[in-house]
């Protein structure tokens, strides 16, 4: 069978394995937008940015610091996190209960002014940074850098995390509660607006854990999050924007995808998930795991 | 929603005011030589041209200025942001309006083909550092513009040539799915062919692209000798640093990269570049009048050293002022183009060349290979020099050429 | 206390008075800028008709601008039209792309309505990307402008000048009457409560794609138009920056007002390029205008001009 398709089976197989190691990435990101986007409404255009904030904060901690890339998993995102709490205490706050669309674009318009500040200071070719782990391990059809390997486990693993204390803990009960009536949670004496800029601020982290886990193979640059931001809008329309499984599983599966066709078609690969939107969209326009209209 | 008549005087009192602001340019004297540097001040190319190119151009004004105390010369700048309808508007407000009389660096080839159109429209100048295409003095070409610094058919000679001629026979192509990508490959498959070796295969990748590990394995399984890096800037800075993640060049393949400047070098870090081969125009280490012009660079760059597109932007306002003082004019283009044809170069920084009927400027191109961690000494000591590409060799024939200025 | 006149009269006297004003600015102001913030203009106003009446942000909207552009330039530099019928091509091929684009987009609102249209303009601008007659990178360059008619030689700016004002004044024209008439007080309505539009018996997803057709029918001719001026179509046309940019500029100017999406082109079209030297404080200065405006003036700036004005009755 294989032959028909003009690929040996060991190539495909590689190619699925490093497809997944990019899906770990999307899923990653997808689940932060998905986090907030159920929380708050508010599609966080800020996410490519804060991304990239995370991937600089790593490079800074090592270069300014000496802290390595594990220290650099912890406080990364807590510090962008931070940042990102700020955010939401101090301007998306007072969008609340307004037309959502322009959460949209203060958050476009953040985005802009951080790409732009960390272009002006440290320029566009990118910085190095160093893999903390070396070395492959040989799975018969291809050696696969440790590095990779350990990046998809670890974002299933937080993945996994996540959904799980969304969705099955009395924490995560009171987050899904507040989205549907945050009037009767507050008035059972949870603080709710403290716990949306607490929501804020971990999907922000889960942007700059991302952008951590990124910093050795992808290039650490003011541009990395920009054209990706857009690929995870994607994923979480497709996975249906309400569904935090959803939004993980899409993530893997795109990054299947993609490498399937980096194969037969590479220079369609930045572009097959918007294909694969479109078709979800004449289909099932709730998304994959969505609830119906 | 009521339209009141305040309202709407006032939006078109905005608008005029908008309007008139922006046309406040300052008029320029008539004898002044005005020189416009058009380059990619915040994005992709910043480093490798952007501000460089314009300390590069206000250091040739004063370095002229030593010699020609009286002359009057004026630096302006902008950021065309690799957008060729940004620079055409500024080349077209600086031409009609703003008195510049040559447009320099226009790194990016879609601007710079933008701008040379507007420069022979206008009987102005422009002279091309910054970008590659080789078209530029092809079937684009003018008699008011100059292609200085590099072009892809001499990259591709260079790198192709020497590369294969030194063992590594057998390509591989990771082609960026570019005008620009795609011909770096066509030229160096030409060049490998032409010198007996034999291209296994290509992969297009999408423009631009974060993830090179799929295009890699590809290249990988190929078992080609050489994996030919058709692409630039932080495509190229990427798929090297991945290829060196899956142990690529520790697996015996050889690297090439098509277009490749010290800025990339600077940020990859000699452990992840080390061993690419690549052809340039210039290194600040070859000489010691480019040593100077490096150091001084480097004081006003925050400790950044030129590449070769900063040294070409020197160098081509140089003997730009050279054919002004000898017409004792600035005022028509094409006459002054056709000057620095006729004049031979000749500055600190390349040295003794030529300009071609085309609009090439001739000069020798170098093969570099990027030093080992342990074998840097200093500061942006990145390269060993490994061949020189005479100049004779190194540009396609003038015979080759679909200029419309070279007569057959 | 003495009602305002009927609506019609001051406004056809302002009208008057802006068509003077613009008339007579290619004699003080460099021309070719004029040209390019009127083509902004009236591709800010097409994407207006969208969010402002119909209350549907389109993300996207970069891909009807970049195609008229496209379509406008191969028109007049390969086939060799004339530049009414290259327009014509232009703005009919934008308009074609929104009935497929927004077949698929009015699936969904809201939200998910913008990001739909933001990744289909992504879609778009790979296949414009991959079509051999774009040039890719390049862009189509050194396009003829040629003579209107067979009449009028555009290669003369101020000859172009009057062209670019007439097609702007037609398409505010076209706009504002589309506003006034009976179907923008149904689109208006739909943003308001299209629940109750519904129970109305209204077909509402039929309002909502001829509003999406119109403008970026409209927004194709912008682009169209935009080709004349500079004799280039390129890349930049079409990029996903290029949608938020003119976001930017209907915001800015104020949403659902007629001529403030102009007065926001005018704005950022003149702060670009005054700033073109200070690189990319350029993408924080419209950083920091969106969010300013988001926080504080989000009726933008003739909105708030407005508010302003209305409040002066004694109550």
């Amino acid at each position: 069978m294989f032959e028909l398709l003009g690929v040996a089976p060991q190539a495909l197989f590689a190619q699925l394995v490093v497809g997944l190691s990019n899906g770990a990435f999307y899923a990653l990101l997808s689940l932060g937008l998905a986090v907030i986007f159920g929380m708050l409404n508010v599609i966080n255009f800020a996410h490519g940015a804060q991304y990239m904030m995370g991937a600089f904060v790593a490079w800074m901690l090592l270069n300014y610091l000496g802290i390595p890339f594990w220290g650099a998993l912890v406080l990364a995102p807590l510090i962008v996190g931070v940042f990102g709490l700020l955010i939401e205490k101090l301007m998306l706050s007072r969008l609340h209960g307004i037309d959502h669309l322009y959460g949209l674009l203060l958050t476009f318009g953040l985005a802009l002014i951080i790409e732009g500040v960390f272009r002006h200071y440290y320029g566009v070719s990118g910085l190095p940074y160093p893999k903390p782990i070396e070395g492959f391990v040989n799975l018969g059809f291809m050696n696969l850098p440790i590095y990779r390997g350990f990046a998809i486990l670890f974002s299933l693993v937080i993945c996994l995390a996540t959904w799980y204390g969304i969705e099955r803990t009395k924490l995560g009960s009171y987050l899904r509660a507040a989205t549907e009536r945050p009037d009767l949670v507050q008035a059972m004496g949870i603080n709710v607006p403290r716990m949306i800029s607490l929501t804020y601020a971990f999907g922000v982290g889960l942007a700059a854990l991302a952008g951590v886990l990124a910093a050795p193979i992808y290039s650490v640059n003011p541009k990395m999050g920009s054209e990706l931001i857009i690929v995870v809008f994607a994923v979480v329309v497709i996975g249906g924007m309400g569904s935090i499984m959803g939004s993980i599983l899409t993530g893997f599966g795109l990054g299947l995808i993609e490498g399937l066709t980096k194969v037969f078609y590479p220079q369609a690969s930045n572009v097959v998930v918007y294909v694969i939107m479109v078709i979800v969209l004449l289909v099932r326009p709730q998304g994959l795991f969505g609830a119906p209209k | 929603m009521k339209l009141t008549a305040r309202t709407f005087k006032l939006a078109s009192l905005g608008l005029a005011a908008s309007l008139a602001a922006s046309s406040a340019h300052a008029a320029d004297a008539a004898d002044t030589i005005k020189i416009g540097v058009l380059t990619d001040l915040s994005g992709t190319y910043s480093d490798l041209a952007g501000g460089g190119s314009v300390w590069a151009a206000k250091r040739a004004v004063a370095d002229w200025m030593k010699d020609h105390p009286d002359a009057k010369i004026e630096v302006v700048q902008a950021d065309h942001q690799n957008k060729p309808d940004i620079a055409a508007n500024t080349a077209r407000q600086w031409f009609d309006t703003d008195g510049v009389d040559v447009i320099v660096d226009l790194v990016t080839s879609s601007t710079a083909l933008a701008v040379v159109n507007i420069a022979k429209e206008k009987n102005k100048v422009a002279l091309v550092s910054g970008a590659g295409s080789s078209d530029l003095t092809g079937k684009a070409c003018t008699p008011n513009s100059i292609h200085w610094t590099y072009d892809t058919f001499a990259l591709a000679n260079g790198t192709g040539a020497a590369v294969t001629k030194s063992g590594g026979d057998t390509w591989f192509f990771l082609t960026a799915d570019y005008a620009f990508g795609q011909a770096l490959e066509r030229d160096t498959s030409a060049v490998v062919i032409k010198n007996g070796g034999k291209v296994l295969g290509t992969v297009k990748h999408p423009f631009p692209a974060q993830d090179f590990s799929s295009f890699l394995l590809q290249a990988q399984s190929s078992g080609a000798k050489v994996i030919g890096l058709a692409n630039a800037g932080a495509d190229t800075s990427n798929a090297i640093k991945q290829a060196s993640e899956f142990g690529i060049v520790q697996g015996g393949q050889r690297l090439a990269g098509l277009l490749v400047f010290l800025s990339d070098v600077n940020a990859l870090g000699l452990k992840t570049a080390q061993g690419l081969q690549f052809t340039e125009a210039w290194y600040w280490d070859t000489s010691d009048a480019n040593r100077t012009f490096a150091k001084a660079f480097s004081a006003d760059m925050n400790g950044k050293y030129p590449t070769m597109v900063h040294a070409g932007v020197y160098s081509s306002i140089i003997h730009y002022l050279k054919a002004v003082d000898a017409l004792k004019s600035d005022n028509d283009g094409a006459a002054i183009v056709a000057k620095m044809k006729e004049m031979p170069t000749d500055d600190p920084l390349f040295g003794k060349g030529s300009v071609r009927a085309d609009g090439r400027k001739i000069h020798d191109m170098y093969l570099f290979e990027v030093k080992k961690p342990e074998d840097s000494k200093g500061a942006y000591d990145y390269y060993n020099l490994k061949a020189t590409i005479p100049a004779a060799e190194a540009w396609r024939p003038l015979a080759d050429s679909a200029c419309p200025l070279v007569a057959k | 206390m003495k009602q305002p006149s009927t609506a019609k009269s001051p406004e056809i006297w302002i009208g008057l008075v802006l068509l003077a004003l613009l008339a007579a600015a290619p004699f003080v102001v460099y021309p070719i800028f004029v040209m390019e913030v009127l083509c902004f203009a009236l591709f800010a106003s097409a994407f207006n008709l969208l969010i402002g009446y119909g209350g549907l942000l389109s993300f996207g909207h970069a891909m009807f601008f970049g195609l008229g552009a496209y379509v406008s330039a191969h028109s007049l530099k390969v086939l060799a039209w004339p530049p009414e019928l290259a327009i014509l091509a232009g703005t009919l091929a934008a308009g074609g792309l929104a009935v497929i684009t927004g077949a698929l987009a009015i699936r969904r609102q809201g939200i998910y309505f913008a990001m739909v249209t933001l990744a289909l303009s992504q879609l778009v601008f790979f296949l414009c990307w991959q079509a051999p007659f774009t040039h890719g990178e390049d862009g189509i360059q050194g396009v003829p402008r040629g003579t209107l008619f067979g009449i009028f030689d555009l290669n003369k700016d101020i000859n172009l000048y009057y062209l670019v004002l007439a097609i702007f004044t037609g398409g505010l024209l076209l706009i504002y009457r589309t506003i006034h008439s009976p179907f923008g007080q149904v689109l208006k309505a739909i943003r308001e409560n299209e629940q109750r539009v519904i129970s109305l018996g209204y077909n509402v997803d039929r309002y909502k794609l001829t509003a999406f057709i119109l403008s970026g029918a409209l927004a194709g001719l912008a682009g169209a138009t935009k080709v004349l001026v500079f004799k280039l179509a390129s890349q930049s046309d079409i990029i996903w920056q290029m949608s938020g940019e003119v976001v930017l500029m209907t915001l800015l100017g104020g949403l659902g007002t007629v001529l403030g999406p102009s007065l926001g082109a005018a704005i950022i079209v003149g702060m670009q390029d005054n700033l073109k030297s200070l690189g990319d404080w350029v993408l924080v200065a419209q950083g920091v205008i969106f969010v300013i405006t988001v926080l504080l003036f989000r009726r933008g700036i003739v909105g708030e001009i407005m508010a302003l004005m209305n409040r002066k009755p004694a109550k």
